[in-house]
């Protein structure tokens, strides 16, 4: 591949390109990022190869592996171009029935095609289906066109097309002026103004700077950055190059967390053929600007995601947070100025650049412009990626994208912001999504995690989780922080076990106040939202814990008993095989009984039992 | 020269000084436990935290690490710098309450229960010994290693060190290990004398002279009788 | 266990002698002999000029590090926000059940180590049990002991 050296090699690139992609292929995508390797895409593909061959239609048939499409609920899926049509949960077996009834005969296969699970209405086409109809996918979309491993296809759906009106049309502070305008917001959690970053970055007086892409995601239960990065890694960098320019940075960093091989598999191989083709390195497209990118693997430390540390890290040393001032804007990576972005708002950058900032700031709300990624997970029906305006409300994600909750129950709260966030209840279903409003309801934005919860979730447990995870995760150093989340998780620990007392829940309130007054760096200043939260909405739910000594949603151990319903127990003895503790005596065709002083609550016979005989009390 | 005010005052400071710099300098008491002059500030115990800025902006940083801002508000003692400060104590006793230090610091704040259970681990992670090996001592012998709730110091491998020199240096300033407390008949110690001394001076004067918790500053409690 | 330090100077090589490079450097070590020898950390900090402590602070701060040596199969439950709400810890639970240690332990013959993590960003599939690198999907209290049959099959390889 030749290196393109400046704006009409790249112009005559883009045009081969166009001519190349124009002729109407059938074309096959299948999803395959890391969820959908694990569901056995990798086994659909080798199939579709294999029938492919034997029909010898390789030539007139494309079957591109893509990132992930973001109905992982529904892996593997796979969509067949021009027509977009969708078919799900796919077993290798299924390919040779698509290729001959579908590609060659031009005929729906009924049992392959996504039901609604309350309407039971079913759908051929991707653009009918309700998760996606209501979705706003600017940056997601292009997951279902791009083969993050073929640079030429980011480049046939306007990849690199902003950095070339950049780098030829733009001066550095009018870029920063059009992120500005846009009204972009920081998407890794805080919502920091990205423009006014940038613009602080690129006054500081030093002229060696940094900028780094945050990619630690930590936040359990999120991975809309995983998925950007497998599925369209140039998108990210694209951003970056924009942004190392407008504020006069030439070296980047990639901290990606150790826990996405496949995220940083396809990032190196990005930034390899970026370089071959002359978008990174030295005089980039003949306009003189140098930048270069690496990429740096976490190690397993939650508070990395935390933008001092995360300079730690990668300076080298025990991940700590550091004391700001000095911002990173103004001594960071090395000392020297740094800006760390997000990896969704490093995405965003070019398609503020083509679209223009006008038009980006019409989408979303008065305060929070844009879309945002969500992973909509936990009890609902549609797990999944999910990209809607900011501005929409959390019933139309859950119950017309998400599909309501799995098995009919009750929802209870949708938690959002991961350890640093809350829990928001039933009674705000109707709370637009952005950022002052989230915060407002005792919770936060976060990275875009967003965990609903239905009946038979205890907040008591939810709240022990998060604090267990926290006190895990802390670095340790701020007093407020370290012992604060372990005392708090000692109390709410012994709520959950029976043990609580009159004024536990005065004393973690006191706590709590003191632990986010105190601390530091936004882990500590956080980690009392969970409780906080869960106590604002939930407090019966505490109270019921003291005061009655039980589990309202079944889940507290010490305060629930597993219980064999006389009425529908069959004798099976399918929970007697299983009980680790032989805790259950009963004879064929005769009732079960479940000695209560064996039984440790391993929920191995309700899993077992075929009948619904086993509940909890 | 930055001006900033603290407590209402308006002071002048160096550039590059921290709050408490600047405040040791004018007189004015912040409590500290992982501060040492000698040695680079931590930040880790919270005990100097103060309240910066006014209204909804206002947030409490520790003073030991913050650098003077020209036109910086700070106010040392407001009800949430005082509520923080009580509930840091109370951590801390929970962790090291034999230590006469942490003693001393609850008695004059006020911090008269502990409400969480007693772990008697008498370290509280401040730091001091670590600096004071790699900073002082120059030996680089021991250090934090874990994190959160496994957080601890000690030596490589937790075996004996080869850079270590027996210095005695982090003994030395350690302040969970420095004096454990006596009982309540020791002559000068503070707790004893926080509990029988009543502030006189509200006799004489409109309000409290020693800002509530420096007992015997102004002189007047410890120069007269105390009058019931 | 005899470690060449051989490797130990071609990964220290391959980085040059850049303080800044540390935790790339252990996590090759890591890779190479699934754990962190103490002889490996003398030779980095000798090569690097860090003080041992430094290294063995950083060697336990992070989670990707383990200074004691790994089973020849890690088993890792998810235990992320999604995974546990659908059932995450009964799954810990049983496996540590069935295989005797707790996590953070490896079994006494050295074939297995249980560690959690804490989100593979697989929610969908939820309960998530990876092992040696494979994904095992909505992991059910009665799979685990298919799941540990699976490999306990392949000892004998």
């Amino acid at each position: 591949m030749k290196k393109i050296n400046n704006t009409s090699e790249f112009n005559d690139l883009k045009r081969k390109i166009e001519e190349s992609k124009s002729n109407q292929k059938t074309t096959i995508t299948i999803s395959s990022g890391t969820c959908g390797l694990a569901r056995g895409s990798n086994h659909i593909i080798k199939a579709f190869q294999e029938e492919l061959k034997k029909q010898r239609i390789e030539d007139k048939v494309e079957l591109k592996i893509t990132g992930c499409h973001g109905f992982c609920e529904v892996e593997p899926n796979i969509v067949i171009f021009p027509d977009e049509i969708f078919y799900q949960k796919l077993e290798p077996k299924d390919v040779k029935e698509i290729i001959s009834e579908t590609i060659l005969g031009h005929k729906i296969i009924d049992r392959l095609l996504y039901t609604d699970p309350q309407s039971n209405q079913k759908f051929i086409y991707k653009k009918e289906i309700p998760f996606y109809k209501k979705q706003k996918r600017l940056l997601l979309e292009n997951n279902l066109f791009v083969d993050p491993t073929e640079i030429e296809d980011f480049l046939a759906v306007e990849g690199y097309t902003a950095l070339n009106k950049v780098l030829t049309e733009l001066s550095p502070e009018q870029v920063i002026e059009i992120i500005k305008k846009s009204g972009l917001r920081g998407r890794g959690g805080a919502g920091f103004p990205t423009g006014r970053k940038w613009e602080i970055t690129r006054k500081a007086k030093i002229k060696e700077k940094y900028i780094i892409c945050n990619a630690d995601e930590g936040d359990p239960g999120a991975y809309m950055d995983r998925s950007l990065l497998e599925g369209n890694p140039h998108s990210v960098i694209e951003g970056m190059i924009i942004g190392a320019y407008a504020i006069g940075a030439s070296k980047g960093y990639i901290y990606v967390r150790d826990e996405y091989p496949l995220a940083v598999e396809n990032v190196t191989r990005a930034i390899q053929q970026a370089k071959e083709y002359g978008f990174l390195g030295e005089n980039i497209l003949g306009s003189n600007f140098d930048f270069d990118i690496e990429i740096y693997k976490g190690a397993g430390a939650f508070v990395c995601g935390e933008e001092t540390a995360l300079i730690g890290s990668i300076e080298g040393k025990r991940g700590v947070p550091r004391q700001r001032p000095p911002y990173p804007a103004q001594k960071g990576l090395f000392g020297k100025p740094t800006n760390i972005n997000n990896v969704e708002t490093w995405a965003n950058v070019p398609l503020i650049i083509n679209k223009g900032p006008e038009w980006y700031s019409k989408i979303g709300t008065n305060g929070s412009k844009g879309t945002k990624i969500f992973s909509l997970v936990g009890k609902i029906n549609n797990t999944g990626l999910v990209e809607v305006p900011m501005g929409m409300t959390l019933r139309e994600i859950i119950y017309e994208i998400g599909g309501g909750i799995l098995g009919g129950k009750e929802f209870k709260a949708v938690q959002t912001g991961g350890p640093s966030g809350g829990c928001i209840p039933k009674e705000l279903l109707d709370l637009p999504i952005d950022f002052e409003s989230l915060t407002e309801a005792g919770s936060i934005m976060g990275s875009g995690g967003m965990i609903v919860m239905d009946e038979n979730t205890c907040m008591v447990d939810v709240a022990k989780y998060f604090l267990n995870f926290l006190r895990e995760e802390s670095c340790g150093k701020c007093l407020s922080c370290r012992e604060g989340t372990q005392r708090m998780w000692e109390i709410v620990r012994d709520i959950s076990e029976g043990k609580g007392k009159e004024g536990d829940i005065e004393l973690l309130e006191e706590l709590a106040e003191a632990v986010k007054d105190a601390s530091m760096c936004g882990l500590g200043q956080t980690a009392a939202n969970p409780v906080l939260s869960t106590l604002r909405y939930f407090r019966d739910e505490y109270e019921a814990h003291i005061k009655e000594k039980k589990c309202p949603a079944g889940v507290c151990k010490d305060l629930i008993q597993y219980f064999i319903l006389e009425d529908k127990c069959t004798g099976c003895l399918a929970c007697i095989k299983v009980c680790p503790q032989e805790a259950i005596s009963g004879e064929l065709k005769k009732l079960h009984i479940i000695d209560q002083n064996k039984c440790i609550k391993c929920g191995a016979c309700v899993e077992a039992c075929r009948f619904d005989a086993i509940i909890i009390k | 020269m930055v001006k900033l005010i603290i407590n209402n005052l308006e002071v002048e400071a160096q550039e590059g000084w921290t709050i408490l710099e600047t405040a040791k300098f004018y007189g004015l008491e912040i409590p500290t436990l992982c501060y040492h002059e000698g040695l680079t500030p931590y930040g880790g115990c919270r005990l100097c935290l103060v309240e910066i800025g006014e209204g909804k902006k206002s947030k409490l940083v520790t003073s030991c690490t913050y650098p003077v801002e020209e036109g910086l508000i700070v106010r040392t003692d407001t009800k949430r710098v005082i509520q923080a400060r009580r509930m840091m104590i109370e951590l801390m006793l929970s962790v090291a309450p034999y230590s006469k230090v942490i003693q001393d610091l609850a008695s004059k704040f006020g911090v008269t229960k502990v409400r969480f259970k007693p772990r008697n681990e008498e370290c509280i992670l401040c730091g001091l010994c670590v600096r004071m090996c790699h900073e002082q001592m120059d030996a680089q012998a021991i250090g934090f290693v874990n994190r959160g709730k496994d957080l601890r110091i000690t030596t490589p491998f937790d075996i004996r060190s080869e850079r270590c020199r027996l210095c005695g240096g982090c003994i030395y300033i350690c302040p969970a290990c420095q004096l454990r407390c006596q009982g309540p008949e020791t002559e000068t110690a503070l707790c004893n004398a926080c509990l029988t001394i009543e502030p006189t001076c509200l006799d004489y004067y409109d309000e409290l002279q020693c800002w509530m918790y420096n007992a015997g500053r102004c002189g007047t409690c410890v120069r007269e009788e105390p009058k019931k | 266990m005899d470690i060449s330090t051989n490797k130990v100077n071609s990964i220290l090589e391959k980085y040059g002698i850049q303080k800044k490079a540390l935790i790339s450097i252990l996590q090759e070590i890591q890779a190479e002999y699934n754990y962190l020898p103490q002889e490996a950390l003398i030779r980095v900090s000798e090569a690097l000029n860090i003080p041992l402590i430094d290294i063995f602070g950083v060697a336990t701060f992070y989670k990707a590090f383990s200074l004691k040596p790994r089973g020849r199969h890690t088993i890792t439950v998810c235990l992320g926000t999604a995974c546990h709400v659908r059932g995450g810890p009964k799954i810990v639970e049983e496996f540590e059940r069935n295989l005797g240690i707790k996590v953070g332990e490896t079994t006494k013959d050295n074939e297995f180590s249980l560690e959690t993590v804490n989100c593979l960003g697989c929610c969908a599939i939820g309960p998530v049990v990876v092992v040696d690198g494979e994904y095992h999907a909505k992991t059910t209290i009665g799979k685990v002991k298919t799941i540990l049959k699976k490999y306990q099959k392949r000892k004998g390889e």
